[in-house]
């Protein structure tokens, strides 16, 4: 049987939609917005090259080609600039953490009672405070945070791609949901 | 680790959670401090709000 051609996108407005996407899949992982619009130009381009099975659908397959991309992008980007070179960083970012918590260990002001984040999640304005917030994150807090939720790769494999150790990452983890989570609570469901 | 952790430690092993399996121990240390703590049961349920949200911003139907 030949491969379903037929269901690679066609269409403009289908190709615009495969694109808006993935760049939405690439943005949260990488600050660059230029670096992002060309891993998604490359993806779409590797697409067409490429030989769709048919065994998935369409967003998997690109999101799959466009994931490795990604982890390209980042390796790249690390050798660069190592993750964990950066003292300021570092102290800076330990510093957004120790002022959550009092000396003992407490909660200083605690995370609050969320309600309804169902239906958060329906309302646009949302998302637009979210993508905020996950561009306010720390620069390495929020690599590390994306290489965990968005290409879903384990502690393991994160420690690999950055050189790491699993307590780095699980301390970086740590901070980027705190982070964010405050963040949300700041600007969305404390206002409720 | 403490035997009974500080709500620090808690919400790192909340957060670790979402990472790897606790070990026993640890599992103890949040199951005895949760029911204490209103500000760590909100942290944990929060953590799978984050996740979700990820998820959801990544699929097609977000409302946008």
């Amino acid at each position: 049987m030949a491969a379903p051609k037929a269901s690679l996108p066609t269409s403009a407005v289908e190709y615009e939609q495969f694109r808006s996407y993935l760049l939405r899949y690439a943005g949260l992982q990488i600050r660059d917005r230029a670096a992002a619009e060309d891993l998604v130009q490359e993806t779409l381009l590797a697409a067409l090259e490429g030989n769709f099975s048919g065994r998935s659908s369409v967003k998997t397959w690109l999101t799959g080609i466009l994931k490795h991309k990604i982890v390209d992008h980042l390796r790249r980007q690390n050798r660069e600039q190592p993750l964990l070179e950066n003292d300021d960083a570092d102290r800076s970012e330990a510093d957004i953490v120790d002022a959550l918590f009092a000396a003992d260990g407490h909660w200083r002001d605690g995370p609050a009672h969320w309600p309804k984040p169902d239906q958060a999640l329906e309302n646009r304005q949302f998302w637009e405070v979210f993508e905020r917030c996950a561009t306010l994150m720390p620069a390495r807090m929020a690599r590390v945070f994306a290489m965990r939720e968005v290409l879903e790769l384990s502690t393991d494999e994160i420690c690999k791609e950055l050189g790491i150790t699993a307590t780095n990452c699980w301390v970086m983890l740590h901070r980027a949901r705190l982070v964010l989570r405050e963040c949300l609570e700041t600007r969305w469901f404390g206002k409720s | 680790m403490r035997f009974f952790p500080k709500c620090r430690e808690v919400s790192e092993l909340l957060s670790q959670a979402q990472d790897r399996p606790l070990t026993l121990r640890e599992k103890f240390a949040v199951h005895v401090h949760l029911p204490l703590c209103d500000a760590c049961r909100n942290f944990r349920a929060q953590l799978d709000v984050l996740r979700a949200a990820v998820r959801r911003y990544l699929s097609e139907d977000s409302s946008r």
